[in-house]
This record gives C-alpha cells, sequence and structure tokens, in this order.
C-alpha cells in the first residue's frame, strides 16, 4: 500500500442522527487501495452505523462519499453494490436452500439460448472459488457447509459484484481458530489484489494479526486513524475507551463453596444433549467450556427448561425438582441470560424499563403489578449499579448498544434475585468496557453466595472467574477441571484430546 | 403519562376532528342533538350508536393484533351468537339466558382460536380463517336457514333500546371499552401481550406464560363478537345467519390499523383503535349525508387510510424530525448525545 495513491473511497463529514442521538458527527474514513482497513471502537461507538450510511443501507444526514474521486449517494445496499462497494455480515445474507453456484451468480445466471446454463455456472463457480483456494462441490446446497465456507461463498458474491471496496462485518465471530485462519488467507488474497477492505471485530488479536490500519470511533466521532505497526494494544484500547483499561484479568481466590445447591443426575434431552450429572454449590461459578456445537448452549437450556430435559432427576436442596419450562424454573428461582441476545433476551420496542421488571412481573402474576414507584426503584437502581449507558428508561432497549443490553438483560434478571444464574455467552458481542464489568460483576455475586452457571468460548475468560470448570465435546461432558489445574492451555487440552480429559 | 397517551392518539383524534367537520360542512345540523319520547336523536347520536358493533369489535381485536395475530372469524362469531341468543328466546328462555348464551357461545369461539394458535401453532391469519367460513354454516344450523325473528323486549332492548335517553349500544361499547382498558392497563396484562406480539422467545424465556395469555386474548375477542352480535340481532329483532357481521372482520381490522396499531405486534392503544371505528363510522355517515352513492365510501375509506398511513410512516417522522432538528435545538442535542450511550442499531 502507498500512502501517496488516491484513496479508492474517501468519506468525509459524514452525519446520522436519530431521534435525541447525533450517531454520527462529521467522520471521516479513507481507504487505499490494497489495505486492510480496521474498524475499531465499543458497541455504540457508531461502526455499524457508518457502514449502513456508506452502503444506503441507511440514508445519510450530512457527509460526502468519494468512490475513485468521484462522489457516490447510496439510496440502498443495491446501488453501493453496484457502485464497487461490497459488504459480508456477521449473520450470512445468503440462501442456504440454493446451490453455492445458484447463490454466487443468483440474479446474474449465465444464459444460454435464454435459459440458465447451469453447467457453466458450476464449472464458472468452482473456478472462482478456487481463487479463493476452496475445493468444493458448487452444485451442493450452501447450507451443507460450514458457516465459514459460507462466509467466504458470500464474500466471493461480493467481490464479484463490486471489486472496490469489501466491508467485513464482524465475519469472525462464530468462526472457529482454524476458520478464522482460513478466512483471514481469503481476506490476504483479496488485499494482494489490490481491494480496500473494511474489517470489523470485537478480536484486538486478529486486527494486530491481519490489519494494516485502523480508524478507531468514540461516541460517533473519529477518534484517530493509526498505523497498527507503530501503536500498541494499550494505546488502541485507550483510544477506544477514553480510559486507561485496569490490567488483565487476575485470577481468583475462590474460598470454599457452599452447601450443594443444585443436583442434576442423568440429565440429558434427545438429540441436544447426552446424559450428564452436575452438582452446583452456593457461592461457586462452574464454567463451561468446549467448541460451539460442543453442547454448552444445550446444557443451559435443559437446566433452565427452555428447552426441558426428557431424562434424568434434579435436586434442589435435597427436594426432587421437576423443570418442564422456563416458568418454573423462575419459580424456583433460577435465572438464564440466552446466548441469542436479540432473538431470546431482548424484548426490542419495549423500554428499557419494561425490560428490566419483565421476568419479576410474569413471576408475579398480571394481576399483582408491580407498583410505579417500586419500578422505578428497581430500573434506576440497576442503571446505576451496572452503569447501564442510556439517554433515559423509556428508550425501547433496540436503541441500545449490545454492552449496554446485555447489562439490562441482566439486571432483569438479577431483579428476581436468583439464588442460580446461568449465564450462555455473556460477553458475546459486546465492548472490552462492558466485557471487563460482567466479569467483575459475575465475581461480586458470586461472593455474595450465589451459584453460577457461565458457559464461554472465551478460555481466559473462564480462567479468570471459574471456581471449576466442565469441558464439552460432542454434546457430552468429557472432563472437570479444578483450582491449579485451571489455565487456557489446559482447557484447550481437555477438549482436543480425549485421554487427557481426566477429571 | 397522560401526555403521552394524548401525544400517541393525537392522529386519531386530529382526523376525527377533520372527518366530522367535513359532516359538518355539508350538513349544518350534524350536531344538533333533541329529545323524542325519552330518546336522543342526532346525526352524532347514529354515528357512536351504529359505530358499535365495529367499536365493540375493534377492542378485542386491538388485543389479538398486539399478541401479533389477528382474528377473522369475529363476523361469523357474530352471527353464531346471534343465532344462539335469538334461538334461546324463541324456545321460550328470557333474555338474560340468551345474553349468557350467547356469550358462552363466542367465549367457545374464542377458545378454539386460542387454542389452534397458542397450542397447535398454527397461524393466526390461517387457525381464524377456519372459523371465518365454518362460522356462517354454523349460524345456518341454528337458524335453520331462515332469518330467526323473534319479540322478546329483552333482547330488542339491548340493540335498539335506550338507558338514560342514550341507546343501549352505546352504554355497551363504551363500557366494555373502559372494563377491559383498566384490566389492561392497571394490571401486568398489557404489558404482557405487548412482550409476547413483540418477542414471543423472549417473552417465553422471561418466565411469561404465553400459551395462556393468548388463549385468553382469543377469549376476550370471541367476547367482544358475542357482544356485538346481541347488539346486531337485537337492532333487527331477528338473527340473519348469512348477514350479521358479514365483512366485518374487516373494518375492526381497518379500525385497529388506523388507530396506528402495527399488525406486527407489540405496543397498543385501545382508545386510539375505537378512535378509528369512530372515524370509519364517521366516513359513512359523511358519505349518506352527501347523498353521494354508497359505492364511494370504499374508495374514501382507503384513501382516509393511505392518509393516516403516510402520517405515520418512519421516513416521514424521520423527516419531520430532520425538520425541527435543524432549525435549532440540535445543537443541545449533540451535548446531550455525546455524553449519553450511542445505540449501533436504530432501525
Amino acid at each position: 500500500m502507498a500512502v501517496d495513491t488516491p484513496p479508492v473511497l474517501h468519506a468525509t463529514g459524514i452525519s446520522k442522527f436519530f431521534p435525541g442521538v447525533i450517531a454520527l458527527d462529521d467522520v471521516e474514513l479513507a481507504l487505499y487501495p490494497g489495505e486492510v482497513h480496521a474498524l475499531l471502537g465499543e458497541n455504540g461507538a457508531g461502526k455499524s452505523t457508518l457502514i449502513k450510511c456508506l452502503t444506503g443501507a441507511y440514508s445519510r444526514d450530512g457527509g460526502t462519499i468519494l468512490l475513485d474521486g468521484k462522489p457516490i449517494d447510496p439510496r440502498d445496499p443495491l446501488s453501493s453494490q453496484a457502485a464497487g462497494i461490497g459488504t459480508v455480515y456477521q449473520e450470512v445474507n445468503l440462501l442456504p436452500n440454493l446451490s453455492v453456484a445458484e447463490n454466487l451468480y443468483l440474479g446474474r445466471q449465465p444464459r444460454r439460448f435464454g435459459m440458465i446454463d447451469h453447467r457453466r455456472m458450476v464449472r464458472d463457480a468452482r473456478a472462482v472459488l478456487a481463487e479463493y483456494g476452496l475445493d468444493l462441490d458448487p452444485a451442493r446446497l450452501l447450507s451443507s457447509y460450514s458457516i465459514a465456507i459460507q462466509q467466504i461463498v458470500a464474500i466471493a458474491r461480493a467481490v464479484e459484484l463490486s471489486g472496490k471496496v469489501l466491508i467485513l462485518d464482524e465475519p469472525t465471530a462464530s468462526l472457529d481458530r482454524d476458520e478464522v485462519q482460513l478466512m483471514f488467507s481469503v481476506i490476504r488474497r483479496l488485499k494482494a489484489r489490490g481491494l480496500a477492505v473494511v474489517f470489523i471485530t470485537h478480536f484486538l488479536d486478529q486486527v494486530l494479526e491481519l490489519c494494516d490500519r485502523a480508524t478507531i470511533l468514540r461516541n460517533g466521532c473519529v477518534v484517530g486513524t493509526r498505523r497498527l505497526e507503530s501503536v500498541s494494544q494499550t494505546e488502541i484500547v485507550t483510544m477506544m475507551l477514553g480510559r486507561q483499561l485496569e490490567a488483565a484479568t487476575k485470577h481468583h481466590d475462590a474460598g470454599p463453596p457452599g452447601k450443594l445447591l443444585l443436583s442434576l443426575r442423568g440429565f440429558a434431552r434427545r438429540g441436544a444433549i447426552e446424559p450428564f450429572n452436575l452438582d452446583i454449590h452456593e457461592g461457586e461459578v462452574v464454567g463451561l467450556a468446549g467448541l460451539l456445537g460442543s453442547g454448552r448452549s444445550e446444557t443451559c437450556n435443559a437446566i433452565f427448561g427452555a428447552q426441558a430435559a426428557d431424562r434424568g432427576t434434579a435436586e434442589l436442596r435435597g427436594a426432587p425438582l421437576q423443570i418442564p419450562n422456563p416458568r418454573a424454573a423462575i419459580r424456583h428461582r433460577f435465572a438464564l441470560c440466552p446466548e441469542d441476545r436479540k432473538t431470546e433476551g431482548i424484548v426490542g420496542d419495549l423500554s428499557v424499563r419494561e425490560n428490566i421488571i419483565l421476568s419479576l412481573q410474569a413471576r408475579q402474576g398480571w394481576f399483582r403489578p408491580l407498583p410505579r414507584a417500586r419500578i422505578e426503584e428497581i430500573a434506576q437502581g440497576y442503571v446505576k449499579a451496572l452503569d447501564i449507558r442510556l439517554a433515559n428508561l423509556d428508550t425501547p432497549i433496540r436503541l441500545l448498544s449490545g454492552g449496554n443490553q446485555q447489562k439490562a438483560l441482566l439486571a432483569r434478571w438479577l431483579a428476581t434475585e436468583p439464588d442460580f444464574l446461568i449465564l450462555d455467552e455473556p460477553t458475546r458481542g459486546i465492548d472490552v468496557g462492558a466485557h471487563a464489568e460482567i466479569i467483575a460483576l459475575i465475581e461480586r455475586l458470586r461472593a455474595q453466595g450465589m451459584a453460577l452457571l457461565v458457559a464461554s468460548s472465551e478460555m481466559e475468560e473462564l480462567v479468570a472467574y471459574s471456581s471449576r470448570i466442565v469441558v464439552m465435546r460432542d454434546r457430552r461432558q468429557v472432563g472437570e477441571l479444578r483450582g491449579e489445574a485451571i489455565s487456557p492451555t489446559s482447557i484447550i487440552r481437555a477438549i482436543a484430546a480425549e485421554e487427557e480429559a481426566v477429571a | 403519562m397522560i401526555r403521552a397517551t394524548i401525544r400517541r392518539i393525537l392522529p386519531q383524534l386530529v382526523i376525527l376532528a377533520l372527518v366530522l367537520g367535513l359532516n359538518f360542512a355539508m350538513f349544518p345540523g350534524f350536531f344538533h342533538l333533541e329529545m323524542h319520547n325519552g330518546r336522543l336523536f342526532g346525526n352524532i347520536i347514529d354515528v357512536l350508536n351504529r359505530g358499535a358493533p365495529v367499536a365493540l369489535l375493534s377492542v378485542g381485536m386491538t388485543l389479538v393484533i398486539a399478541t401479533r395475530g389477528i382474528d377473522l372469524s369475529v363476523g361469523a362469531v357474530m352471527a353464531i351468537t346471534g343465532a344462539v341468543a335469538a334461538s334461546v328466546v324463541t324456545e321460550g328462555g328470557s333474555w338474560i339466558m340468551a345474553l349468557l348464551a350467547a356469550l358462552g357461545a363466542g367465549a367457545l369461539c374464542g377458545i378454539w382460536n386460542g387454542f389452534l394458535v397458542a397450542v397447535l401453532r398454527i397461524q393466526p391469519i390461517v387457525a381464524t380463517l377456519v372459523l371465518m367460513v365454518a362460522g356462517r354454516g354454523i349460524a345456518q344450523l341454528l337458524t335453520k336457514g331462515a332469518i330467526l325473528t323473534f319479540n322478546d323486549p329483552g333482547l330488542i332492548r339491548l340493540g335498539g333500546g335506550t338507558i338514560l335517553s342514550v341507546p343501549t349500544p352505546i352504554w355497551i361499547w363504551v363500557t366494555l371499552a373502559v372494563v377491559v382498558g383498566l384490566v389492561v392497563r392497571r394490571t401486568a396484562l398489557g404489558l404482557l401481550i405487548e412482550a409476547t406480539g413483540i418477542n414471543e422467545r423472549s417473552a417465553r424465556l422471561a418466565g411469561i406464560n404465553a400459551k395462556v395469555l393468548l388463549i385468553a386474548v382469543y377469549l376476550v375477542t370471541g367476547l367482544c363478537a358475542a357482544l356485538a352480535g346481541i347488539v346486531v340481532t337485537g337492532d333487527i329483532r331477528g338473527a340473519d345467519a348469512n348477514n350479521a357481521g358479514l365483512w366485518m372482520e374487516l373494518d375492526a381490522i381497518l379500525a385497529v390499523v388506523i388507530g396506528g396499531n402495527s399488525l406486527l405486534g407489540g405496543r397498543f392503544s385501545i382508545t386510539a383503535s375505537l378512535l378509528g371505528a369512530l372515524i370509519i363510522q364517521s366516513v359513512n355517515s359523511a358519505i349518506l349525508l352527501s347523498g353521494m352513492p354508497v359505492e364511494f365510501n370504499l374508495v374514501i375509506k382507503a384513501i382516509i387510510i393511505i392518509a393516516i398511513l403516510v402520517i405515520q410512516s418512519p421516513r416521514v417522522k424521520h423527516s419531520i424530525y430532520l425538520l425541527r432538528a435543524s432549525s435549532g435545538p440540535v445543537l443541545a442535542r449533540r451535548a446531550v448525545a455525546a455524553k449519553g450511550a450511542v445505540g449501533e442499531d436504530h432501525p
């Protein structure tokens, strides 16, 4: 990349207002051909809004966009795509029920005598995908391939359609380590071809490994653009947060666990999770480790009754217990913060206040409404205690950033004063600041005597707060780590090698 | 609280005022009231009285739509309950028995719809279509294909009588609306309904008994339809299985939509739906008074709906916001926004 070449895309003065909020204020972004440019910032800093303004998904309220020196005014994602800006989102935006080749060529299929030439389409698709280092059968259904492959197909489609600028919005969020490397090799190939790539992610190490430059946003403004070889990780984090982040998490000093709270024997759900035993004590955090699809979420859901177990027994403080549905679990003071915040957690159009009191109110029953003063006390209390940042409590929760949504959901469950709190990926997709706060909160709740079960794919995080770690693979428990044995490497070894997974 | 309510129903109030103004312009005696034989007469009373069936239906329909559902069967349920009430009095039963029997039939119909939707998880539009089609058949079986006429003064009074000089149907729909409104807003029921309509999965995981809630909501709609059926039957002094409540489900849905309630569920306002019902009736009245052919009714209705939807569209709202922002207070807002959190996920 040479800085003296003109930028392929130069956006200046981009502004976007939402009622009561300045989402973007005079933002500048310059992309040069052949660079991978990271867009960094906490949740709510304006990354997604900026992308949506560039692609025309939002109509911007001010600013100019120059593509190859010519002003463009994308009205919708289609027109920006035609102009040369392709976008790939975290959730694959393709049609899983069509073949790979059809997905690649949808809307521009090669024709022969007016009919779609399937044979040529498959042949061309194979050639295109080979350029991306993929050797697969393009005639097969897209859904028969992994998310990583689907992502790469989405990238290939975006590049074939647009070919100047490629925007990747958290493409690696649901990929495992090897898949991330595969994705990176694809991005490096594109970089060598002279594309400008925008890369958005929460993983700083990925940014440092892959990107050339980074633009850092905070509260809708650009804090700065830096060449990554000349800055340290701490410097970037400081720019993102506007303050110095405390040193990385220290190892906990867990006291002895309290009384036995919940005891599960032979708990299982056909097709979801193999039989398992689990004891959970007061004042302990049990970590659930494992790769994607190893059965972490299924375990959480079975215990909470969200997808009720069909075998096994449960005892709560020595008394037998049935958990056929979440209501039963909540009645026994269980709580679950689900993995998928958007579809299973928040009730988007309701206010933050209503979201916070929802579970408490549901447990009380509809005919016993919480008094207004009490609602206000609970909502205000948790907003303060968890540092939920919002304009006011009437704001619909969907307008909050990911981290603040997660904190509001935690508030919803803490308001029910649970004895047993299940957290499924509590820090997924949230920014560094909120991340640290949630980890501190877990530690605080444990110290107060709550029992917690936390499923996470982040090893360091699990190590930081777990009293014990249960390791899962292929929908079954394969080991348990305690005390000094807990470390990221020991978890990885337990996941990877069956013979080493000794309880 | 009251201010927020007024702001919510302001577009409907404005439109109702405009339509009533139009009535007044064409017929200066529109707001004139007079007493005859202890009964209040006047065009405005007519609007409130003739609007009763749709107003009654729109109360229940609002709740069903708030749960992201819809009930196409209410018109047919009106026919069924009317037939039940008429059968009871022609068999010699009292009007109270007829009323209770009709409410029972409406409740059964509602539970049936709720069962299909909540337990069997059939899409509401399909589930209620079953009863929409079958319901008229059931009503015809009850009336044996004829128009079942009766002379029971009690039942006639429910549809055509007066209480304190005001037509009974007005009392019925106002009372129902107040009762349902109070129950929904003074308890947590409204919140739970809205939560279920916005995101049923989240609502279930938060501990809301969505199944029972859905059945209850369809049950209430069935009861509303039963009341509407009785009003219509009492008014014409007979049960007409073919025509009672015909197409009225569409007017009820329209009333809810004019009331600014989203068909995608969630936030709802019963008051706004009632205003919607009155707007529809006022349009009907304006067309009658103008002497225009009745066929114009549908076209004018369509124009009004388009106007309301345009006012409520997010795009128009955003441009209005921008217009206001550019005229000054935006700088103050900037300072506030810079301090507060900035969402990434605006619609």
